[in-house]
């Protein structure tokens, strides 16, 4: 239940084991990625491994974090703190994903007519996209942006006006609208998610098809790991939502969530405009 | 002493010239070692040619521009250097606080910023000025009167004259002897080919470069030329030199282990001598042509091999054929080598795409790969006993058309 | 707002926790910035050792002690350990310890972040230092780890990717929580236009930071893929193009060297006002000309690039705003020496070390300069006058305001003095021993070494070997460092609050070494 009795005081909280498990975890997690990826039978086990740590860990720093929010320790200050972090946090998405659209961009609008131009090399090259470059001789069948693109796009705008709902209900005290509006939200996530699997299965390209089958499940791929994440981090404030963690007046880690979540949004919509559409 | 009471004179007055004057004198004393020396160190460059203080000696206009460009820019870089830290080392001799000197409290002072804001753009106009004009004549690349296709490889370069058909490639010659200290040193350490580029004086040579695996940066300083090539895409640039001669550079991108070792070798000559250096060329491939007809014996592959193998595979098989560990593998004793002719043949054919080894089917003639192949299953401790004609290398150029 | 701690939590930290857990589990910004150092500083005499390597095999020409494969190697290893290994840390330990006490705050806004933040680093080193030791050796293709040199290599290059990505991490979650710690933590009364300028320059850094650091991911993460997962982002037969790769690495690269230098920056505002006694010259601008740096650092990128053979627009665009980061540095350049100009000024170490930064960074800025004008780039790209110019602004430039500003906060930090004859000694050691390894190597790029080869022609000996002298005296100075430092952590004359007279920051009004929770109720600047 919400403490109302915050505490004023700015608050530091006492040492921590969880950071250095986390540290442990990743440390294993890489390890046992580039073993595997060099073809040692010992990387997926030290992946495993490490996997399990970095569960072990966010379950127990989050338990944490909620457990000292519910205890009243987070003052007005340390809320204002938790939403800068979040907003850069997702500044920092914003420039990650901005990497992968520059390529895009870089490959279409300079690299292309460059190799094209490089009759030399390649004679009988054209800058057309999509291309999987001069070399592979492959013809690409791009998936219809009005197919189930579009039709997901339908899906991740409404789930954003449900999450939007979900915030007026927590707002205004109605826990239940609060509830209907997550779970909404999450199941259109997953049908997302679905929808972005079964599109992986019918496209006639894959990944290593050349720079267009390279971009683009990059960009997909990596967005619908985002979704992936915000699903599993509405979940769990779903269940947060249901223990009535809430209150009207403080329910950051809501707001944090929601403010991922049209991250999530927007991203989709450039790529539905650069990836499937133009 | 003397300074103390010459600072204590002004000390709470304003900036005033006679406080400048009389802490000038010792500034001097702390600033003119340094300066001199540095001063001296410019002006000595073209005097003491043994000691390159400077870029060498410009051979093409370009480099002439490019050096007068430079020294322009230093010259102007070092009056502001001195501008700027004069007064420094005035206030670090005068404003010390052991001649008792009172710190003064002003603190910001906007006519003075916004002056050192005007002064050093309008400074960097200047330079950018000649810049822009010498950036646009290098990339002028139209007019030429040759072109000259360059294509780096790990380690070396293949040149090919457009047009002409005629094509070689450009080695390092020095000798591992000299490299790891067992022989002395020659004149030319490092920067000697057996093929060097030959270009016509006075004339305008446009180069076309691309590259078969890394990225590799064709260079010679003294033309003002460098060039990254790129895998996959062409580059180009050009020079004109005047005076014939011989000239030399280096390799200038990263491009793995050999990278210190692919130098760039350019003989210019007169027109007259170009003329005859091209007949003869093309006489020499019309020699080294590959008769499909002939069957080799297994000698006459393994003197040939063994030339091919030192110039394109010793790099990083090794002249023993013992590779180096875990980064060039073992030909002598190898599995593949001493399996399937077949399976040899496709590998040094076909290369293997992500690692250093090249598809060489691309790169070398059916003969001179099917020297190698035989020469490699061969010798050292190999004794396979069987010999690769070319005949059997050319069926794979038309199994991958 | 601010009110006396809770008396029960409050008894509960008034004691540091002690042993080996203090260090491990650490909330507390005062603990996790001495970690920072301490790594930062292990890092530094890590890759300092091989850079002593580099020059052994360099002090004369031919193969004496390696083979290239091994020298490209320990070339490689020794950018990239510099940069991230000691010299970003070490900015990090500054900001650890320093953002808060100069703005005022209890700690740092997220304390348990902060240490995963530092956590991270040796998970990071120890992947990337045991490269080392795998079966191909480690990555050899330069710090800058251009394709498609480097998807040739093995299973090294996907360890220090990796590495990279969690240095990445670590950085990130860094610069958050520094930006927050000072959007949101300082005292009441603290204006940003009040704040320190070390602290404004952490506050532009950690966005750059956090605006770049991820760009770096994207692109090493393409690598991978293009190493392992068969895409073709760098490969034209795909129609990849390697240069991408160029512009997204130099798209970090570039305000990374920023992020390097603009903390610096920070340190030496701080130090020159102390010790010459006046109020720094010019502080308005002094903000607006770092911001201006930082905002022109991400449309600079490409003169990296000068010699792959951009179109002509493109170089002259890039050698334009290139030219353009001299406005605003210049003008710090300037108010420094007004700062000086009619000071009361002393040279303690800390003065002395910022006064040759001045110095030398600005020889640093004109060789930069030079290469940023397209056609003296073009001889000059990736010769010895590049690495010249990027030792003037790293070493000089970074490594000698981060000892300048360890000399000047140490006795903040563990109560006691260090020994000022050996802090000049080291001073002047280290000053010395610098130019003659690196401005040499001024001339041997003019005539036209190559950078990262192992061996030489003959016209290049000379100066080489000077080089490799110097540099020999260089890293032997630097134990005069660590024994000072190490002597000072452990004993030595108490410092008192405020043994640097002209020092006004608020970290001076707290106890020397300041107590384990300082401003437990904040202070109120007016
Ligand atoms: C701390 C790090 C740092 C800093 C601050 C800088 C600062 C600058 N750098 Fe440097 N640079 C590097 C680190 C840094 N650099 C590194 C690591 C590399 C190599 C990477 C690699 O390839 O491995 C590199 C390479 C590099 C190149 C590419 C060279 C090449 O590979 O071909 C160029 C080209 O333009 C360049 C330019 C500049 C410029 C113009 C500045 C400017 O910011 C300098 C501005 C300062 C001044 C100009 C001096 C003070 C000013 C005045 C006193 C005012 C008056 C002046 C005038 C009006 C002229 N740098
Ligand atoms: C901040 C960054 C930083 C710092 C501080 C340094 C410090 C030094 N660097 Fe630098 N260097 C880089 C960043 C840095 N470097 C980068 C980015 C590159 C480019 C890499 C690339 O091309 O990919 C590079 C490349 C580079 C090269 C070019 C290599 C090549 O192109 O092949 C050389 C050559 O001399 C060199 C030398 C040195 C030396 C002598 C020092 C000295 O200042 C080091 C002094 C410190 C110590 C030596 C440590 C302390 C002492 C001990 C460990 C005790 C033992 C020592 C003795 C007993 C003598 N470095
Ligand atoms: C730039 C370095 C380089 C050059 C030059 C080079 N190779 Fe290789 N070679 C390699 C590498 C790396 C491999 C290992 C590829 C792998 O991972 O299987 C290899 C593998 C081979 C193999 C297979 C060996 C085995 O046991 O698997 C043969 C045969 C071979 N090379 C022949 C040649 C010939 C012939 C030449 C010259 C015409 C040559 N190589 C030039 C780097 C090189
Ligand atoms: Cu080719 Cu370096
Ligand atoms: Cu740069």
């Amino acid at each position: 239940m919400q403490e109302h009795a915050t505490s004023d005081t700015y608050y530091v909280p006492p040492p921590s084991i969880w950071p250095l498990v986390g540290s442990v975890a990743l440390l294993a997690l890489a390890s046992g990625f580039a073993l595997l990826l060099n073809k040692f039978s010992a990387g997926p086990y030290l992946m495993a491994l490490g996997m399990g740590i970095l569960l072990i860990m966010l379950f127990g720093w989050f338990g944490t974090v909620i457990h000292e929010s519910l205890a009243g320790k987070y003052s007005d200050q340390v809320d204002t703190s938790f939403r800068w972090g979040m907003a850069w946090f997702i500044f920092s998405e914003v420039a990650f994903f901005s990497g992968f659209f520059g390529a895009l961009f870089y490959s279409r609008i300079i690299a292309m007519p460059m190799l094209a131009d490089a009759q030399l090399l390649w004679p009988d090259f054209h800058a057309i996209w999509p291309s999987a470059g001069p070399g592979l001789k492959i013809v690409l069948t791009p998936v219809d942006a009005w197919g189930i693109p579009a039709l997901n796009t339908l899906i991740l705008l409404s789930s954003g006006a449900t999450v939007t709902w979900a915030h007026w209900g927590l707002q205004k005290g109605r826990q239940f609208q609060l509830k209907l509006g997550l779970a909404l939200t999450i199941l259109l996530g997953v049908l997302f998610i679905s929808l972005q699997v079964h599109e992986y299965g019918e496209a006639a390209f894959s990944i290593r098809d050349g720079i267009y089958g390279a971009t683009f499940y990059m960009l997909t791929g990596f967005h619908g790991f985002h979704v992936m994440l915000g699903a599993v981090m509405l979940s769990v404030i779903f269940f947060r939502a249901v223990a009535g963690h809430f209150t009207a007046e403080r329910h950051f880690a809501f707001e944090a969530v929601a403010w991922y979540w049209h991250f999530v949004d927007v991203i989709w919509l450039l790529l539905f405009i650069f990836v499937y559409w133009l | 002493m003397r300074i103390a009471n010459y600072t204590d004179q002004c000390a709470g007055q304003p900036l005033c010239v006679r406080r400048l004057l009389f802490c000038m004198p010792n500034a001097l004393v702390f600033t003119s070692a340094f300066l001199l020396a540095l001063a001296l160190a410019l002006i000595a460059a073209p005097a003491r040619a043994d000691y390159a203080l400077n870029f060498p000696t410009p051979a093409s206009g370009l480099a002439q521009d490019i050096y007068d460009l430079h020294i322009l820019i230093l010259w102007i870089c070092f009056a502001i250097f001195v501008i700027v830290f004069v007064p420094m080392f005035v206030a670090l001799v005068c404003h010390r606080k052991s001649l008792g000197h009172v710190a003064a409290k002003f603190h910001d002072n906007l006519k003075v910023e916004i002056i050192w804001t005007i002064i050093p753009t309008l400074i960097l106009v200047g330079m950018a000025w000649p810049a822009t004009n010498l950036v646009m004549s290098m990339k002028d690349t139209s007019k030429e009167d040759l072109t000259i296709k360059v294509t780096g490889r790990q380690w070396k370069w293949d040149y090919e004259y457009l047009g002409d058909d005629i094509r070689f490639t450009s080695n390092t010659t020095t000798p591992p002897e000299q490299i790891d200290g067992a022989q002395a040193k020659g004149e030319n350490y490092l920067l000697e080919v057996d093929h060097p580029l030959v270009v016509p004086a006075g004339k305008k040579v446009r180069l076309v470069l691309t590259t078969s695996d890394v990225i590799h940066s064709w260079w010679v300083p003294a033309f003002g030329v460098k060039q990254d090539a790129i895998p996959g895409f062409i580059r180009d640039a050009w020079f004109m030199v005047d005076k014939p001669g011989i000239y030399r550079g280096q390799c200038a991108e990263l491009c793995g282990i050999g990278h210190g070792f692919m130098p760039v070798v350019v003989e210019v000559v007169t027109p007259e001598q170009f003329a005859s250096w091209k007949d003869e060329q093309k006489k020499l491939l019309a020699a080294a042509a590959v008769d499909y007809s002939k069957t080799y014996t297994m000698d006459e592959l393994k003197t040939m091999g063994a030339k091919v193998y030192t110039a394109n595979c010793m790099a990083c098989h090794q002249p023993n054929g013992a590779g180096i560990p875990n980064a060039f593998p073992a030909l002598n004793g190898s599995k593949l080598v001493r399996g399937e002719k077949s399976a040899h043949i496709e590998r040094v054919f076909n290369g293997k795409p992500g690692t250093a080894m090249a598809a060489f089917g691309k790169q070398l003639s059916d003969l001179d790969i099917a020297a190698v192949i035989t020469y490699e299953r061969n010798t050292w401790s190999n004794a396979m006993g069987d010999v690769v004609q070319p005949t059997e290398i050319a069926a794979l150029h038309k199994r991958s058309q | 707002m601010y009110t006396a701690a809770d008396p029960a939590d409050a008894h509960a930290h008034d004691h540091a926790p002690s042993g080996f857990m203090r260090w491990v589990s650490s909330t507390n910004h005062k603990d996790i910035g001495t970690l920072y150092l301490w790594f930062s500083l292990f890092m530094f005499f890590f890759a300092g050792a091989l850079a002593m390597l580099i020059r052994a095999e360099l002090f004369q020409p031919g193969l004496q002690f390696f083979q290239p494969a091994f020298f490209n190697q320990l070339t490689t290893m020794h950018g990239l350990i510099m940069i991230f290994g000691a010299i970003m840390p070490s900015l990090v330990g500054f900001a650890n310890w320093q953002v808060p006490l100069m703005i005022g705050a209890p700690d740092m806004a997220f304390p348990r972040l902060n240490n995963w933040s530092f956590w991270l680093l040796p998970a990071a080193g120890t992947l990337l230092i045991s490269s080392f030791f795998v079966p191909g050796g480690a990555i050899a293709g330069g710090w800058t780890m251009y394709p498609p040199l480097f998807i040739q290599g093995g299973i090294a290059y996907d360890m220090s990717i990796l590495s990279l990505h969690i240095l990445g991490i670590s950085s990130i979650m860094g610069a958050i929580n520094i930006i927050t710690t000072i959007l949101n933590m300082r005292a009441p009364g603290m204006t940003l236009m009040k704040m320190p300028l070390f602290v404004w320059t952490w506050l532009i850094t950690a966005f750059l930071l956090i605006a770049v650091m991820p760009v770096l991911a994207c692109a090493i993460t393409m690598l991978l893929t293009d190493r392992h997962f068969g895409t073709h982002f760098f490969d034209a037969a795909g129609g990849g193009d390697p240069v991408m790769f160029q512009h997204l690495f130099w798209f970090f690269g570039h305000p990374e060297v920023y992020i390097m230098i603009l903390p610096a920056f920070g340190i030496v505002s701080t130090i020159i006002p102390t010790f010459a006694r006046k109020p720094l010259f010019g502080y308005v601008s002094m903000v607006y000309a770092v911001a201006s740096i930082a905002f022109l650092s991400f449309i600079v990128w490409a003169h990296h690039m000068f010699a792959t053979g951009m179109p002509l627009g493109g170089q002259l665009f890039f050698m334009y705003t290139t030219m353009l980061i001299a406005i605003p540095t210049g003008v710090k350049v300037f108010n420094w020496v007004a700062t000086l100009w009619r000071g009361s000024i002393t040279f303690e170490t800390p003065m002395l070390f910022a006064l040759a930064f001045v110095f030398l960074f600005a020889i640093g800025g004109f060789s930069g300069l030079v290469l940023a004008l397209v056609p003296v780039d073009i001889q000059l790209q990736d010769t010895y006058y590049v690495v010249a110019h990027f030792h003037y602004v790293l070493f000089s430039g970074s490594a000698m305001s981060i000892m300048g500003g360890i000399y000047y906060w140490l006795p903040k930090w563990t109560g006691h003095m260090y020994d000022e004859k050996l802090g000049k000694i080291h001073f002047w050691l280290t000053t010395i021993a610098f130019n003659i390894t690196f401005f040499p190597m001024h001339f041997l790029g003019l005539a036209g070494m190559p950078r990262r080869i192992p061996d030489y022609a003959l016209q290049f000996a000379d100066f080489n070997m000077i080089a490799s002298l110097g540099g020999f005296l260089l890293g032997a100075s630097q134990l005069l460092f660590l024994y000072n430092v190490i002597q000072c952590v452990r004993g030595g004359a108490p410092a008192g609050n405020r043994p640097w007279e002209g020092a006004d920051t608020l970290e001076w009004t707290q106890s020397s070494p300041p107590p384990y929770h300082s401003f437990v109720t904040p202070p109120i600047v007016k």
